[in-house]
């Protein structure tokens, strides 16, 4: 079985992060953090296999991972799980994601959620909509490759098929259920005279909205 | 400018949105309960802020009084005090601003209700995600997350419930990654999932298997399994891929259900498309996997193994087709799943491994490995063989397959490799042996992954045979490897050398070469070990004392090392110093160079204080071992009786007192220690293992049982008894199972029963009644101890009172006549067994007396067996026998103890 799925960029920061196993959300920083230490110790010229990550699972449990220019994918599997046959699922995975995605180069991007600000609604938030779309999508993508740990499609086109017939149907239904629009109204009526504009409390900051930005 | 503390969230001042509704007064205190005395506020300032409060009040300026501001959250199992503060948070805007670690603003989102719902829809299950992602928790503010989280749960719930697929995308997502089980919330999805699953749309339908499949608890998967064997029997390829995949989640979660499901996998490995074969095979495997009624059923009445091989035959005949092609081999990932399954069928059941061998074989010709996933199916195919009763032609081949792949460039391929080989070392011992020389020298690899295979495959390479140059990497290996190895390495070489070791001095010079370069790295035993090692050899004193004299000559670092070193030094400090080494090159050293190092030892501040122990009690026992080194000695020791180390400080004034008040008895508690017994011997079945020369190699390396044995105190009568080649190792204390060892040993002799002989007939002229190992192995050799003579002399019944009757049964040694074997024998003939037997005797000061230890400590009820005990008299001057004797037991629950006399010898006992 599939424990996790991790991929992250070669600074760390975590892109997808998916867990089969349920572990606190502490316990999943750390071993977001501990994997990506031990897989960057290695050289590329190494073999794929980890063993020895003391927070998921123990003995019986590998990390098998692939490192492509910027991403690591890591893969965290029990010996029911040919160490090899994974390696060419991380290889599926990512040939799927390249499909989808037109050049997977871009994949750092595409998880790059955090780069703008969302708070002017402009051009940057649409931005960060449509990427956060796209992250989205990258879930979609994964859920049809493998399912509760298991792997559950490993025929490329069949996956970009079913992906691109759901992305059909919900272009048809388009879009969310419409946002209540009283409440917009309701903000925009908020006369807030002085609300500190910059809190800073111990290592928390906190940026009071200007509110007639909306209005 | 706030509060002192927050309640809510323990921040240190004031948590960032708590400090905005204290400004409100009323309200806000009562709803999320923030401590009065807060409420310094905006109003205190004299400038209320008017559209807030009127929000927070619930009556925003656009909505008229008492309406809401938002839509209302779902709060259903949301703390009262969360609860509050979300409605009351509902329609006001803020940023939150996380700092990542390295302590760049990380990301700046808003958490917005009602503001922009679409918005917040659109990015609601990607925040999930995103929030965990950064490193949020080291903000501090578990309230938030909690909150935060709470609140994205029931918004993905109310998702779930819409009738859009989009909705339902988003929603199904959001629920798998932030639901699980132990949050009760998520039982309230079991009727959405369980509508879903009868949708009309595959792709909602499919949604809610995955879902389900994903974090589907075992009431839910027991409320909706009938939809999921449903769905799994229908025409549609993409649901029933999924429903076999979430029957096996159901299966795992509620083991009882997979007779539920037995009838939908008739049909399953009939189905062309490959996902549902694939996910068929998976949920097979852990129907085999789990249950061995399944696994049978599926062997003998589905006929599994035909049709999988059917299957496997079509993959590699079919050749080329686009559609599951990958690097020019069709499917690896379903044949390398079926391989999988074979195995499980396969495993110890010979009509099946017989009917996979030709396809196994083919598989293992045919298949082209220039590529991963080539290898890949090689892989799993030689697990197959090796785990199923395949002929002997076939594993041969595996192994050789797997030969090939320690030499293949690709690193993973050499790491499957040596896992393989690992795996198969028991069985194909020899196979793998061929493969030597390839695997060590995958010690020298750069990659640990490797490393770490190659040095357990090393280890369980070891034998007789190649013991010294295996062991010679391995020293090396040690020598140059990272830190995490040490332990593992060191702890293997121990095993290794006290099974195999060739020689007392090689094996020695092995563990002293560990502790020198990985001492800091062994386990704690190792030092009494090895100390053990080298008192029971006793020709290797000397060199072996000249060694670590060298060894630790300035150099204090090895703790163990040091340690060993110290006894050795105390122990064997005359030879060291007389240079009468035999092995080596003999160096000169005098008493006060010896004494120099030991007290060096004493004050380094490398040493520990066990260490420290350890050459104090050296230092002392060199005060009877040195001639003209006495003074010195009793000054250091005297120095010590005020050492601040507790433990130290004992024993300087114990050893004080040693030369002060018991100077004569100095000598003789300083004696040289006598052979150390290993504290995990197994008794007697370990004697007749090594006397009964089933394995003639391991014999020296035992602690031997055989051998001179000058000091101690026990063996002094044996000496007399016998002389030198009497094996004295015995367990005085009752052995565990004394009965069944005792028959073992018989049954070496010849099936003489002993255990149920009845006490009251002494059989004259048989084997003498005993059950002690020592004599019955004397009796194996050629020069019996006992000789006819016994035969004329009659029993006497030494004790017989409540019912307890002890008998003495008289042997004479022919080798020493001056020696008596007495046998007792207890007898009970109450309704209870005596517990916790002890028989003592004493005899007057002219005899010596030696009691090995008895057959039993429990004297069984109503005669029905009884409890056999030897005791060696030694009477040198032949005089009159007396002994007096001491019985304790335990009998209806209390506690005896009785103390008799026994005059009534015959005289040809003593005579």
């Amino acid at each position: 079985m599939i424990q996790a799925i991790l991929v992250f960029n070669n600074h760390g920061k975590p892109r997808l992060v998916r867990f089969y196993q349920r572990f606190p959300e502490e316990i999943q920083q750390q071993i977001v953090r501990e994997t990506f230490h031990l897989v960057l110790k290695r050289d590329d010229n190494i073999c794929n296999f980890l063993e020895g990550g003391s927070l998921i699972g123990g003995s019986d449990y590998k990390l098998i991972y692939r490192h492509y220019a910027t991403l690591y994918f890591v893969f965290c599997v029990d010996s029911s799980e040919s160490e090899l046959g994974i390696l060419d699922l991380i290889q599926v995975f990512v040939e799927t994601l390249d499909k989808c995605f037109e050049n997977v180069c871009e994949l750092d991007l595409i998880f790059h959620m955090d780069k703008c600000n969302c708070w002017v609604i402009d051009e940057a938030s649409r931005r960060k909509k449509r990427e956060a779309q796209r992250h989205q999508q990258v879930h979609y993508i994964l859920q049809e490759v493998v399912m509760g740990g298991m792997v559950l499609e490993t025929n490329m086109n069949e996956i970009v098929a079913q992906i691109e017939a759901q992305n059909r149907l919900e272009k048809s239904e388009g879009g969310l259920s419409a946002a209540p629009a009283r409440a917009v109204s309701a903000v925009k009526n908020i006369n807030l005279p002085e609300i500190p504009r910059n809190i800073n409390i111990g290592d928390l900051n906190i940026k009071v909205p200007n509110l007639s930005q909306f209005v | 400018m706030f509060g002192s503390c927050c309640r809510c969230c323990r921040r240190p001042r004031s948590c960032w949105f708590h400090s905005r509704f204290r400004a409100v007064p009323g309200v806000l205190s009562q709803a999320v309960g923030v401590e009065k005395r807060g409420q310094r506020s905006w109003a205190r300032r004299g400038r209320e802020p008017q559209g807030l409060l009127r929000l927070l009040e619930g009556r925003p300026r656009g909505l008229g009084p008492g309406g809401s501001a938002h839509s209302g959250v779902a709060c259903c199992g949301v703390a009262p005090p969360l609860r509050a503060s979300l409605n009351l948070l509902g329609p006001v805007d803020f940023l939150i601003t996380c700092k990542s670690q390295d302590g760049s603003v990380d990301c700046v989102s808003r958490l917005g209700l009602g503001f922009d719902e679409t918005c917040l829809y659109i990015t609601l299950a990607s925040w999930g995600l995103w929030v965990k992602n950064i490193a949020f928790l080291d903000c501090g503010s578990k309230f938030l997350i909690s909150f935060f989280f709470s609140f994205l749960q029931l918004e993905c719930l109310k998702l779930i419930a819409s009738q859009k697929f989009t909705d339902k995308r988003i929603g199904y997502l959001g629920a798998m990654l932030l639901l699980d089980e132990r949050q009760d919330v998520h039982l309230l999805m079991t009727n959405c999932i369980k509508n879903d699953l009868n949708h009309s749309t595959q792709f909602v339908q499919g949604l809610a298997l995955c879902t389900l499949g994903c974090m589907g608890s075992s009431e839910m998967c027991r409320d909706l399994a009938g939809e999921v064997e449903k769905l799994l029997k229908t025409s549609n390829s993409y649901l029933r891929k999924k429903a076999a995949l979430c029957a096996v989640h159901v299966i795992r979660k509620v083991p009882e259900l997979m007779e539920m499901f037995l009838p939908a996998t008739k049909n399953l490995l009939n189905e062309k498309n490959h996902g549902v074969l694939h996910t068929s095979v998976v949920l097979l495997t852990e129907m085999c996997e789990r249950s061995p009624d399944m696994l049978a059923h599926f062997r003998k009445n589905e006929k599994l193994v035909p049709q999988l091989v059917r299957i496997l035959k079509n993959l590699i005949m079919s050749g080329y087709s686009p559609e599951h092609d990958v690097s020019g081999i069709s499917d690896p990932f379903l044949q390398v799943r079926i391989l999988r399954l074979l195995r499980i069928l396969g495993r110890n059941d010979d009509d099946s491994s017989e009917a996979m061998n030709d396809i196994l074989a083919q598989v293992a010709t045919n298949t082209e490995t220039s590529k991963n996933v080539g290898n890949a199916i090689l892989y799993e195919t030689v697990l197959t063989i090796m785990d199923i009763k395949s002929e002997s032609g076939l594993r041969v081949l595996a192994i050789n397959i797997l030969g090939r792949f320690l030499l293949n460039n690709d690193k993973n391929i050499r790491y499957v490799a040596l896992t393989s080989l690992l795996k198969t070392v028991q069985t194909d011992h020899n196979a793998v042996q061929r493969h030597r020389s390839t695997i060590v020298d995958c010690l020298k690899d750069l990659d640990v992954s490797i490393k770490r295979r190659a040095m357990e495959l090393s280890f369980a390479l070891v034998n007789g045979n190649n013991i010294r140059g295996m062991m010679k990497e391995l020293l090396y290996f040690l020598d140059s490897c990272e830190p995490e190895f040490k332990a593992d390495c060191a702890s293997g070489i121990f095993l290794a050398a006290e099974k195999y070791a060739p020689s007392k001095r090689w094996h020695i010079d092995t563990i002293m070469r560990v502790l020198t370069t990985a001492g800091s790295y062994v386990r704690d035993d190792a030092v009494p070990n090895l100390i053990q090692l080298i008192t029971n050899s006793v020709e290797m004193h000397a060199y072996t004392v000249q060694r670590l004299y060298k060894a630790i000559l300035g150099d204090y670092s090895q703790q163990p090392l040091v340690q060993v070193a110290a006894w050795c030094i105390g122990e064997y400090g005359d030879l060291l110093v007389s240079g009468q080494c035999e092995e080596e090159e003999p160096i000169q050293v005098t008493e006060d160079e010896v004494l120099d190092i030991l007290e060096s030892v004493l004050i380094s501040n490398m040493s520990t204080s066990v260490t420290r122990g350890y050459a104090l009690t050296a230092i002392m026992k060199l005060s009877t071992r040195f001639t003209c080194t006495v003074n010195r000695i009793k000054k250091v020791v005297s120095i010590y009786g005020s050492s601040i180390d507790v433990e130290l400080q004992q024993r300087a004034v114990e050893y004080n007192a040693l030369f002060k008040k018991y100077d004569h008895m100095r000598s003789a508690l300083l004696e040289r220690m006598p052979v150390m017994e290993k504290v995990t011997t197994n008794g007697p079945t370990e004697i007749v293992q090594t006397n009964g020369e089933t394995e003639p190699a391991p014999l020296e390396t035992k602690p031997p049982p055989a051998g001179p044995q000058p000091t101690s105190q026990a063996n002094d009568l044996l000496d007399l008894l016998g002389g030198n080649d009497i094996t004295p190792v015995i367990p005085t204390a009752p052995t565990s199972k004394p009965s069944s060892a005792g028959g073992e040993l018989l049954d070496l002799l010849g099936d003489i029963n002993l255990t149920g002989a009845p006490a009251a007939a002494p059989a004259p002229a048989s084997v003498p009644q005993i059950s002690q190992p020592p004599f019955l192995l004397d009796g194996l050799s050629s020069q019996p101890l006992f000789n006819d003579i016994a035969a004329g002399i009659p029993s006497i019944t030494a004790y017989s009172k409540n019912g307890l009757k002890i008998e003495f049964t008289f042997e004479r040694s022919n080798t020493n006549p001056s020696v008596t074997v007495i046998t007792i024998q207890a007898s009970n003939s109450t309704e209870l067994d005596m517990t916790d037997f002890v028989f003592q005797a004493a005899v007057p000061k002219t005899f010596q007396l030696q009691l090995l230890s008895p057959s039993s400590s429990i004297v069984p009820a109503f005669n029905t067996g009884t409890i056999t005990q030897v005791i060696k008299v030694l009477n040198p001057q032949k005089q009159q026998l007396r002994m007096r004797i001491k019985l304790t037991y335990n009998h209806k629950g209390s506690a005896m103890q009785d103390l008799a006399e026994v005059n009534n010898f015959p005289p040809q006992s003593w005579q």
